[in-house]
């Protein structure tokens, strides 16, 4: 018998091509919402708060899903992701740049933002991952206070003002809109589904799998570890830019502790190793505070027992670590398989 | 990287070889000598010295608790041996990992199974091929044609090895939900997926039934004679052992006791001593 049990009749372009009219798409009627006007500006912070979130969220996933590590610093490299945006935004003044000059300074600001957090996330990596477990999550969450002591700290550097230290770094260009978070998440999602199915992200897989297995396979474990959580970090850097552009001011306060723990509880609410879940979870975690409103001083109280209830029913998180897949999705509804090989599989 | 010296400031090692003649006059694919390892006070291995043919099928046979599977993990380098040199195909392994030894020729499985039980069976050995496929991050992030060129081949190769045990059906199941045998014979694959000179099985029939152990027996002759690799194996199945090796080295308390054919291991007074005991004297 052959083997191709999931081989599909439609090509791989012809998937590619849905998936990307798909992605138009969406951008397209987000664009055309905020643009229109249909969306007040209360409904626009909360959609662009929600897409930050997915942003953080997918790219926690990458360390917590699928290297199956637990590191609680990931508010440490959106703060260094946030200030080196918010700084360069500053520096080189984006909002009086007009055109092809604001696109570009925008793009150099979220893509600096990722690089200068992914070089963090290699120096905190590899004296860090060399521990697992708890005693990974400790020395994490140490770094990620480290990080945010410092930027309280260094308010001016040799006499140019730097961080503005506790007072927060005011006045940054607001260059965040639906249109660019919605790039950076469907760029996020297409960069770390392409390592994730490549024998990079099968390495990164069988270290949470199984380390010594995957020692004896010739995976050099230390590298794809530190390669998983630069990936992690670069995005989370991302997300932070984004974050400054779209707050226009930062205080070293907001990347506490509490913020890891709160892009941790996305990820496990929406089942580790699942892109899917972490893009929902970090979705109805931003809106449920918000629709909570009506509770007052109880929103809190409901939005813990949500998680209570959620753990207590489902532990895998909302989605385990099912992971959506348009092949499977047409091969359900008959486009993709050959009909006579559904007995076979059985 | 030291080269293997016939003249070496080692000390001369009695005969150890038990290579069959077809191997005899190519070097050794693995040597060791003097091997030696102590965890704090308590000696596990000690002067383990064997040598084994380019295509030999050998079998390292004991008594529980006897250091066999130590001798592996010194082997892959999971210990780092305190004494005593390993050469494989005439190359010091000395201050190599286990990433290294592996790419160097020396594949395994292990006595309690480890596979990647929450892949599928196409992944563990695709793992397997890990190093086989040679593109880098960018490469993958731009899918350029060099990852779909690659990706093909190893699919190709993986359904290859897959199917020497007949598994080629199961490559989309979860590797966890397998039977046992199964997962057993997957290991097997996937460590042959690396690419091995020489390849170490612990226990490849632990959990078989004797219809199933004879085929293993068949596949693992069949594995030497396809891939022109040496074998080495752990078994307490002895009607495995007595058939397919070559060359069995028998260890006790860390010891090599007997050397030699099966049938000079069966007649070893010695060896039937540590399995059997003495009889007690008066």
């Amino acid at each position: 018998m052959s083997v191709s049990k999931r081989r599909a009749i439609l090509s791989m372009p012809a998937r590619y091509a849905i998936n990307g009219v798909l992605m138009i798409l969406l951008v397209v009627c987000l664009q055309a919402l905020t643009a229109s006007g249909a969306l007040t500006g209360y409904y626009t912070k909360i959609l662009i708060l929600v897409g930050i979130n997915i942003i953080l969220a997918v790219s926690l996933n990458v360390a917590t899903g699928y290297l199956g590590q637990l590191p609680l610093g990931h508010a440490g490299f959106m703060a260094v992701g946030a200030y080196t945006g918010g700084i360069f935004l500053k520096a080189v003044d984006a909002a009086q740049a007009s055109g092809g000059q604001y696109v570009f300074y925008v793009i150099a600001a979220i893509v600096l933002s990722g690089i200068v957090a992914a070089v963090f996330g290699i120096l905190i990596g590899i004296p860090a991952l060399r521990l697992k477990g708890d005693y990974l999550a400790i020395i994490t969450l140490g770094f990620g206070e480290i990080i945010r002591v410092v930027i309280t700290n260094i308010d001016s550097v040799l006499g140019f003002d730097f961080t503005y230290g506790a007072s927060g770094l005011k006045r940054i260009p607001k260059v965040t809109n639906v249109l660019n978070v919605a790039l950076c998440i469907i760029l996020t999602c297409l960069v770390i589904h392409m390592v994730m199915k490549s024998r990079h992200g099968r390495a990164i897989l069988s270290i949470r799998e199984n380390e010594i297995a995957a020692e004896s396979c010739g995976v050099n474990t230390t590298y794809y570890k530190v390669m998983a959580f630069t990936i992690s970090a670069f995005f989370a850097g991302v997300a932070g830019c984004l974050y400054a552009g779209n707050l226009g001011s930062l205080q070293p306060g907001g990347f506490g502790f509490m913020k890891s723990i709160e892009i941790l509880v996305m990820v496990v609410l929406g089942g580790m190793g699942s892109m899917l879940g972490s893009i929902l979870s970090a979705g109805v975690l931003t809106v449920l505070p918000e629709a909570l409103r009506g509770f007052s001083e109880y929103r809190m109280v409901v939005y813990s027992a949500v998680l209570i209830l959620m753990m207590i029913f489902k532990p895998t998180g909302l989605l385990g670590d099912y992971d959506f897949s348009l092949s499977r999705i047409l091969e359900r509804i008959g486009i993709g398989r050959k009909p006579q090989k559904k007995e076979a599989a059985k | 990287m030291k080269r293997y010296n016939e003249d070496a400031k080692l000390v001369p090692v009695p005969s150890t070889n038990i290579i069959p003649e077809r191997d005899v006059d190519k070097s050794p694919i693995l040597e060791c000598r003097h091997l030696g390892i102590d965890f704090g006070g308590l000696t596990a291995v000690d002067e383990f010295n064997m040598a084994i043919g380019r295509t030999e099928i050998a079998g390292l046979i004991g008594p529980n608790g006897a250091g066999k599977t130590t001798v592996f993990n010194l082997l892959t380098k999971v210990y780092q041996p305190t004494r005593g040199t390993i050469l494989l195909g005439g190359m010091d392994t000395a201050g190599m990992n286990t990433v290294q030894v592996n790419h160097a020729g020396i594949a395994r499985t292990f006595q309690n199974i480890r596979l990647f039980s929450k892949l599928t069976v196409m992944e563990n050995v695709l793992i397997g091929l890990h190093s086989s496929m040679k593109y880098r991050l960018p490469t993958a992030i731009l899918r350029s044609p060099a990852y779909w060129r690659q990706e093909k081949g190893a699919r190709e190769r993986a359904l290859e090895l897959l199917s020497i045990f007949d598994m080629q059906d199961l490559a989309e199941h979860e590797a966890g939900s397998l039977p046992y045998g199964a997962q057993r014979r997957l290991e097997i694959v996937r460590a042959l997926g690396t690419n091995p000179s020489l390849l170490l099985l612990d226990e490849p029939a632990a959990g078989m039934n004797p219809s199933e152990t004879a085929e293993l027996m068949e596949n693992i002759v069949k594995i030497r004679d396809t891939f022109q690799i040496a074998v080495m194996l752990i078994e307490h199945d002895m009607s495995l052992v007595m058939n397919i090796c070559e060359g069995i080295c028998v260890l006790n308390f860390g010891r090599i006791i007997a050397k030699g054919t099966a049938k000079d291991i069966q007649n070893n007074p010695e060896v039937i001593k540590a399995y059997l005991g003495t009889r007690k004297e008066g």
